[in-house]
């Protein structure tokens, strides 16, 4: 079997454990000390800002572009319409700025 | 559809039905993400199996971006499946909230319910206890079941169709996960420290990225903003959940 392969297992292992895990251990506590709570109230914008942040580096105009146009929408519209006008940003000039 | 058909129906139908229809927006929201997931992945190295595998398995959208993002850029596999452990953990809470919901549920229908307990399923599980009326497993299942079927038929397709893109830097295909990781986190705006753990996140993975380097960008990037998280004062204080 491939890696991708075990890697999908293992990863399909440890989400299930987060599904249930909140259940099975969390709610045997009567609180979650504040700061635990704050600190995972901030892991998925934690994860996610390191894998934007470092491909702005290497990014030209078209991306900067694209990742502007695409915050700004995403002030009010929801992340289908952002991440489409990123997307139509971003196709569009990489026709001349390639 | 007559009012006769609907009262010779069993409850359990009523409230799978009842489900189904609040799992419409939700099918249709994910569809795209669904066949972007699959074309993305076998841009980074993945096959059609391996893509669907994947949907099926972890049935975790931003998680499984992350997971072929990471693929692709080589990182180590213990660390891949770290990440979508992390990008997860988010769970623990819904299944924390919604565990005292579910508990009158057989074992086995508990097991399954958890397996599926994504944000949008939280989402109507939980406005369903709000409004006073038991959570279901017909009704539970009504809601998930649409989705978890048509997310994994559409990445099969999206994988599929993804072979066939002959140019994907044109296309924009290499920079299309940023993006969407940007809406990810815009989405997470509301929450407690929100600007502050983005800037840290932001600062400490491009300084890793520039010293040693991916994939410990990740890692340390998500580290420091977690635990800077924790460390602000005002996280004393009780704040609202999102």
């Amino acid at each position: 079997m491939s890696t991708i392969f075990w890697i999908t297992i293992a990863a399909a292992v440890a989400t299930y454990l987060t599904r249930i895990g909140g259940h099975l251990v969390i709610s045997r506590f009567e609180n979650i000390h504040p700061r635990v709570e704050a600190g995972l109230n901030a892991v998925p914008a934690a994860v996610l800002t390191t894998l934007v942040a470092p491909a702005m580096l290497d990014a030209g105009p078209a991306e900067w572009a694209a990742i502007v146009v695409a915050a700004l929408v995403s002030l009010r519209g929801g992340l289908m319409s952002m991440f489409l006008a990123g997307a139509v940003v971003l196709i569009a000039l990489r026709q001349f700025v390639g | 559809m007559s009012s006769q058909a609907t009262a010779e129906r069993s409850p359990a139908t009523g409230d799978f039905w009842e489900g189904f229809r609040l799992s419409i927006p939700v099918v249709v929201a994910s569809g795209p993400f669904a066949m972007l997931f699959g074309a993305l992945a076998v841009g980074n190295g993945f096959t059609v199996f391996e893509a669907f595998l994947m949907s099926a398995a972890v049935f975790g959208g931003a998680s499984q971006m992350v997971g072929i993002e990471l693929f692709g850029q080589h990182v180590a596999p213990w660390l891949i499946v770290l990440s979508i452990f992390a990008v997860n953990f988010r769970h623990v809470l819904y299944s924390a909230a919604i565990g005292r919901h579910l508990a009158h549920w057989p074992l086995l229908q508990q097991a399954v319910g958890y397996f599926i307990l994504t944000d949008p399923q939280y989402a109507i599980a939980e406005s369903k206890a709000e409004s006073g009326r038991k959570v279901g497993f017909a009704f539970y299942m009504g809601a998930a079941l649409p989705v978890y079927v048509s997310w994994n038929i559409l990445t099969a397709l999206g994988a599929f169709f993804g072979q066939m893109i002959p140019d994907t830097h044109a296309l924009g295909i290499d920079f299309l996960l940023p993006i969407y990781f940007l809406g990810l986190v815009m989405g997470f705006r509301k929450r407690p420290l929100w600007l502050p753990v983005v800037l840290a996140s932001a600062a400490a993975s491009i300084l890793a990225y520039k010293t040693i380097g991916s994939p410990w960008h990740v890692t340390v990037g998500a580290f420091v903003g977690v635990v800077f998280a924790a460390l602000m004062p005002s996280s004393g204080k009780r704040e609202a959940r999102p």
